[in-house]
């Protein structure tokens, strides 16, 4: 079991080292990468919207809740800010990104290998890892920090739409102690995350796509694997570096 | 026949040889002593039943798996010592056509068979469209340029994929169950194609099938494999008139005979009357 495990880590982190070797040569091609952004990013974006929205929405209500206790309903603004920057947009974009965009780059590559247009290629003398993987990673890791960034600002809006608007949070206090006490080391921890959460997130989902047994049940066994191991290696990941960023 | 020496005649020797290759897939013997060879300039037919192995034998060929034993050699080349760049430069001289086609989907048609030009030349885009449009003439399919592979029935996905195996001029053209699913019409157009292909280029063909009558029309020379070895070989007519009864239970399509009709089972009385499952 745990050799297994190992042997699975060990043979994902030689396949990202087979990707990065082409990442040059699929650098060269901007165009294929920023399609795959667009690819995996506008896929996900109204999902990523929407639970922004929701998700920032919450915010303001139970942080409202709890700081009203304390009579400090006016730093309601920096409480949603550091929850949605630090922890919470990186985290849920990452897990809303494996379901819908892993998925979709999972199943897209496990049936290209179903239907021998991996091997295709490889007879065609052409790279597979670099002409369909290096661009899918590489476009994955790019668009996850845009989602995350898209997200914090909808959650923000929520955050505020119910603070201020329903609750009744003073506008001015809202805005102006969430500029104050916000610092540039909250912003890096959220977007360390968000690369990092992007890098696991697209390396697994090409990774089981790519090894996907040549059958439909093994195009379906890698996406639903897709979801489960990069949501678990999410939070584990973001459990570590949530406990490096404390210890500096 | 030629041995490994360096002096080997190039006309004469084989483009492809398989020499006393041993395979195993999953534990199970699919190879065992296995021979075949390729002359260059003919087109040679590899038959068998389904499951015998002759997708695997072409995963041999073309370098994607290793035997366990024996030796494969492709342009006088032995596989065993080639490094990646050594395979993809052999694999540049041939060309493969998929049971299914394995087009690939996210690109029309003209752009598949441009794929392997625009991998591998820097061609002006005239050019490039020029010798596009030529071998989909070819395959009578110049006018579905424009369509995605999704829109092809089968026949003509398996043209379109004959095109760009084409495209690259290659020596060796390999075509693995190219008849199977395809209606009459379909089928006697690629028939027909296979061969004027095989004469207008100048080029050494392999076709992996189980059509009996397809190949005895097409093959110079053909294999009969059966459980993991070459039971006949000869040309066609050879093969027709074998004595054989393995031979003979293939070629005629007889039901029950040396491969046995019958899944390996218990004694059929002794488990309708005992009961078990
Ligand atoms: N990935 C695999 N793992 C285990 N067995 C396999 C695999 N692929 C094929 N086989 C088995 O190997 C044998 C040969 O397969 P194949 O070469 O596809 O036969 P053919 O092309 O003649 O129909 C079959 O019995 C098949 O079940
Ligand atoms: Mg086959």
């Amino acid at each position: 079991m745990i050799v297994a495990a190992l042997r699975r880590v060990g043979a994902v982190a030689l396949f990202l080292v087979r990707i990065l070797a082409q990442c040059p040569a699929a650098l060269a091609k901007p165009r294929a990468i920023v399609h795959q952004i667009h690819n995996c990013g506008a896929r996900s974006l109204i999902i990523i919207m929407l639970s922004g929205l929701f998700v920032g929405m919450v915010l303001g209500l139970q942080g409202y809740d709890l700081l009203q206790r304390f009579g400090s309903e006016s730093a309601l603004g920096v409480a949603a800010a550091l929850g949605l920057l630090k922890e919470l947009g990186p985290v849920v974009t990452a897990l809303l990104f494996a379901g819908r965009a892993g998925t979709a780059l999972a199943s897209e590559i496990g049936l290209m290998r179903a239907t021998d247009q991996l091997t295709a290629m490889e007879m065609m003398a052409v790279d597979p890892v670099r002409h369909v993987i290096a661009p899918r990673l590489l476009g994955g890791i790019v668009a996850l920090p845009l989602l995350v960034a898209i997200f914090d600002v909808i959650g923000l809006f929520g955050a505020q739409l119910v603070g201020v608007g329903m609750m009744g949070v003073d506008a001015g206090a809202f805005w102006s102690q969430m500029q104050a006490a916000v610092e540039l080391r909250d912003v890096a921890e959220g977007l360390t995350k968000s690369l990092c959460f992007g890098v696991a997130c697209s390396l697994v989902a090409v990774y089981e796509g790519f090894h996907a047994e040549p059958t439909a049940e093994g195009v379906g066994l890698a996406t639903t694997r897709t979801v489960v191991v990069s949501s678990v290696l999410t939070l584990l990941i973001d459990y570590l570096l949530t406990a490096a960023f404390l210890a500096r | 026949m030629s041995d490994s020496s360096s002096t080997v005649d190039a006309a004469s020797s084989p483009v492809v040889a398989v020499r006393d290759v041993q395979f195993s897939l999953a534990g199970r013997p699919v190879f065992q002593g296995l021979d075949v060879q390729a002359r260059r300039g003919a087109i040679t037919a590899i038959m068998g039943p389904s499951g015998t192995g002759k997708t695997t034998l072409l995963r041999l060929i073309t370098g994607q798996i290793e035997p366990a034993a024996g030796s494969v050699t492709v342009f006088g080349e032995s596989l065993a010592t080639q490094d990646r760049d050594a395979r993809y430069a052999m694999r540049r001289r041939m060309g493969m056509l998929f049971q299914n086609g394995a087009l690939l989907t996210d690109l029309t048609v003209f752009e598949n068979v441009a794929f392997p030009v625009r991998a591998h030349a820097r061609l002006p885009e005239s050019v490039l469209r020029q010798l596009v449009l030529t071998k989909l003439q070819a395959v009578g399919l110049r006018g579905a340029a424009d369509l995605m592979p999704a829109q092809l029935s089968g026949g003509m996905a398996r043209r379109v994929a004959l095109a760009r195996a084409i495209v690259m001029d290659p020596e060796l053209l390999i075509y693995d169950e190219p008849f199977v699913g395809l209606d009459p019409i379909s089928m006697g157009v690629i028939v027909r194609l296979i061969g004027r292909i095989h004469r207008a280029l100048g080029i050494t063909t392999i076709v992996v099938s189980h059509d009996v009558a397809e190949l005895a029309a097409l093959a110079d020379h053909s294999y009969l494999l059966s459980g993991g070895k070459v039971v006949a070989a000869g040309t066609p007519a050879e093969l027709a008139a074998s004595a054989q009864p393995a031979v003979r239970q293939f070629m005629a399509g007889e039901a029950d005979g040396p491969v046995a009709f019958h899944y390996p089972a218990d004694d059929y009385r002794a488990q309708l009357l005992g009961g078990r499952r």
